[in-house]
């Protein structure tokens, strides 16, 4: 599959790749997951890189600039990692960085209510660079759980600066930067505390050193480059090791040295996984004894609340009936809350169109100039807006709420069995939540899976989760098809529970076809799982409201307005451009059509999707402008005369419940297809996602149509 | 000393002390990563719906693990 290899030293090399000025300073941001890394990372930065409770977040790594004391640092956010011993894609990144020498400093985030755990991956980066700051974090949530960190002590015995933060509510982060600064600019020596391993590792550690000085950069920790020499499995293909700073070209002397090393090892019964587990108890008991120095908490069950919460939220009977009344009644509330802001935006974007068409009249300028600019791109523009703006706008805070009271981690949880039946990987329920959003981050987040075969799954499945793209079209043919008719109450009702119907059925689809991947083309077991389940956060409103518009809904929307302004002209000219009597649009319409009655819909709809292809976000526009230019021409601002234009076109409730079963399973859109093929480095994924995707909507969507004729339904 | 049973054994509320690890490789390095080594209290929270996974309170984090893996952590019931 190639994903491993490709992801590690490249992903390293693209990732990290820093381009700045020789005066700037390169710090790293380093830290277990769900620590609030990337809210210490935004709060220094003022990026607003997307946080969330649960582990894995930083799928993508960023970079951001600060300035302090006159200097500009550069901050470099790092995946969140438990530990560096290159376990995972991840850690190998993470690693691969801070003894890279390129950051002046490594910043260290932890949990105040979980810092014994934390201080394992502390010690890790101190063995590599004596550079280190620690933050512990989240000191709000310790006082409110009455833990308490003596901040004073902690830097004593770690022989590092360690500062208190409150990332989330700003507290701290000068002081974090003042510590920064001091040892970047070597105003503050550290003297990192070391872990020791004993006889004979010492011994063996005081026997290599030297030989070691001899070939790496001063900068890195030959203690430390000796110990992984030590545990390093020389007679697999990853021998030499490589690091960035270093390439061990079978240096007969070290050689020597280490086979000397392994005899001694060896007669103390510690053969290489002995070893290992040697060194990994070591740092954990050494973790442990900090904590039990440095920690006093009032309360014996600080975190009763959690558990609670828990009993309710993961329990065997309520968990799932929970999970999907939520998901209903976020639903519910998209759809009652979007309606009335649609239809003012929709008639307050049309009157503006009447009002550009007038001065189009006065000014004397030519039909086709008319047609394409405003029938087609400001119509389809506006179709784009107050079709998708509302839903969005309520959809996505509502959302991020959950995913910040770090409710996503126990869907995981509640879902896993079903994955693993699937043989596909528990986190797969998490990037599965991120389609929701994108599909395209979806994929990416995909990252937090180690197993390439599950990865490669979760890339290719991820897709049956509508993106925000998708759901509007939902919506919209929900309400007006299915729910169509009924009191205004009854429909926001019925169209709310075909959502989730839909939904559900995604998620059924993406275990079928996990299990169909895991038994054809990627046959394999599902491999270990563990997953971290968070302190439930009080969340932080005010940032929801902010971030979710900002960065989900106005990205999100401006992407769809810039596809959908050419898309809109291009359609526009083909429906107007005749050849024959019918125009061009309408030829390959009736090309299409054979095979689009047979799956419930007809040349039209079909088209739309294909046009739709750089965003699915503008396939209900493009179709309607279909039909519109096909005669009819009237005014479209409600959803009754949406209604109305799609029942003159011969739409009954089959071909709404066909077109919404081929929303959900058709090819992804192409940006989507692009990071697939950027993700795993080749042409060959993309097209399988394409044709699995495509394929399952076409047998589906055709099983539907069939059936419900032959039983006389439609 | 008690008797020795797998993770997913231990009832839920109750608490174990790791005694030994039976896992190999790379899952061997993810469970001492969370920390449980030798002598580690640890207590089962909470079964998922079919009973599996199972969250465990591990050195103050809730994680759950599926039963293949717990199964490879040999505990004594305390």
């Amino acid at each position: 599959m190639g994903l491993r290899q490709v992801s590690s030293q490249e992903m390293a090399k693209q990732t990290y790749r820093i381009d700045c000025h020789e005066e700037d300073l390169v710090i790293a941001l380093a830290g277990n997951p769900n620590t609030g890394k990337s809210t210490v990372f935004n709060s220094l930065t003022g990026l607003k890189q997307h946080t969330g409770n649960w582990p894995g977040k930083t799928v993508t790594n960023a970079k951001g600039k600060y300035i302090h004391q006159q200097r500009s640092f550069i901050l470099v956010d790092l995946p969140g990692t438990y530990s560096l011993f290159a376990n995972s894609v991840d850690e190998e990144v993470a690693r691969d960085f801070i003894c890279s020498g390129e950051p002046k400093v490594t910043v260290v985030v932890t949990d105040a209510t979980c810092l014994e755990r934390n201080l394992n991956l502390v010690l890790q980066v101190m063995e590599i660079t004596d550079n280190a700051v620690l933050c512990v974090n989240l000191l709000d949530e310790a006082r409110r759980k009455k833990i308490q960190v003596d901040l004073p002590a902690l830097s004593e015995i770690l022989g590092v600066p360690v500062v208190g933060t409150n990332a989330r509510d700003g507290v701290g982060l000068r002081e974090l930067k003042d510590a920064v600064y001091q040892v970047a600019m070597g105003e503050v020596i550290n003297k990192p505390l070391q872990v020791r391993y004993g006889d004979p590792v010492e011994t063996c550690l005081e026997m290599l050193e030297p030989f070691v000085k001899g070939i790496v950069d001063k900068n890195i920790n030959s203690r430390w480059v000796a110990l992984r020499l030590l545990e390093a499995n020389r007679d697999t293909d990853n021998w030499p090791l490589q690091f960035p700073f270093l390439k061990l070209n079978n240096d007969s002397e070290i050689l020597a040295t280490l086979q000397a090393a392994d005899r001694l090892l060896l007669q103390a019964g510690l053969n290489r996984d002995a070893l290992r587990d040697h060194i990994v108890t070591c740092i954990v008991k050494q973790a442990e004894e900090i904590a039990q120095r440095v920690l006093s908490c009032e309360k014996q069950h600080y975190n009763i609340v959690d558990r609670r919460i828990d009993s309710v939220l993961t329990s065997k009977v309520w968990g799932i009936p929970v999970m999907i009344a939520l998901l209903g009644l976020v639903f519910w509330i998209t759809i009652k809350g979007a309606n009335y802001p649609s239809q003012v935006l929709a008639t307050g974007l049309f009157w503006v169109e009447n009002k550009l068409t007038g001065l189009f009249m006065a000014a004397g300028w030519p039909d086709w100039l008319h047609g394409i600019l405003i029938l087609g791109m400001y119509r389809t523009m506006a179709w784009v807006v107050s079709v998708m703006l509302p839903p969005m706008a309520i959809f996505f805070p509502l959302f991020t709420l959950l995913e910040d009271l770090g409710y996503l981690p126990r869907i995981a949880f509640n879902l896993d069995n079903f994955f693993k039946k699937a043989c596909a990987h528990g986190k797969q329920a998490l990037t599965m939540c991120m389609g929701f959003g994108c599909n395209a981050a979806g994929v990416i987040s995909c990252r937090i899976i180690d197993s390439p075969r599950e990865r490669l799954i979760a890339i290719i499945t991820n897709n049956f989760v509508p993106c925000n793209g998708r759901f509007p079209t939902l919506i919209a043919l929900a309400t007006i098809f299915i729910a169509g008719g009924r009191g205004e109450a009854g429909q926001t009702l019925v169209a709310s529970l075909s959502i989730l119907a839909m939904i559900v059925l995604g998620v059924v689809i993406t275990l079928l076809v996990s299990k169909i991947l895991s038994k054809t083309i990627l046959k394999g077991m599902p491999s270990s799982f563990a997953l971290e389940l968070p302190p439930y956060r009080r969340p932080q409103i005010g940032r929801i409201i902010v971030r979710s518009l900002y960065d989900r809904t106005l990205f999100v929307l401006s992407r769809a307005i810039i596809v959908a302004a050419p898309a809109g002209m291009i359609t526009w000219a083909f429906a107007n451009i005749t050849s024959g009597d019918i125009s061009i649009l309408q030829h390959s319409a009736k090309l299409l059509d054979p095979l689009a009655h047979l799956l419930g819909m007809d040349g039209f709809i079909l088209m739309a999707f294909m046009l739709g292809l750089p965003a699915n976000e503008i396939v209900l526009p493009i179709l309607i402008m279909c039909y519109m230019s096909a005669g009819q021409m009237i005014e479209l601002d409600s959803l009754q005369a949406l209604r109305d234009l799609f029942a003159a076109n011969g739409w009954t409730w089959l071909t709404a419940v066909c077109m919404m079963l081929f929303s959900l399973n058709h090819f992804p859109c192409g940006t989507t297809l692009l990071t697939i093929k950027k993700e795993t480095q080749s042409m060959k994924w993309p097209l399988i996602t394409f044709a699995v995707t495509t394929a399952t909507g076409i047998v589906l969507c055709f099983i539907v149509a069939q059936s419900a004729r032959l039983l006389g339904l439609a | 000393m008690g008797k020795l049973i797998p993770l997913h054994h231990l009832p839920p509320g109750t608490c174990g002390k790791v005694s030994r690890l039976t896992a190999e490789g790379n899952a061997r390095r993810r469970m001492l990563d969370l920390g449980l080594i030798c002598g580690t209290r640890v207590e089962a929270l909470q079964k998922s719906l079919s009973g599996d996974p199972v969250a465990y309170e591990i050195r103050g984090a809730v994680i759950a693990l599926r039963s293949e893996e717990a199964s490879q952590i040999l505990v004594e019931l305390l």
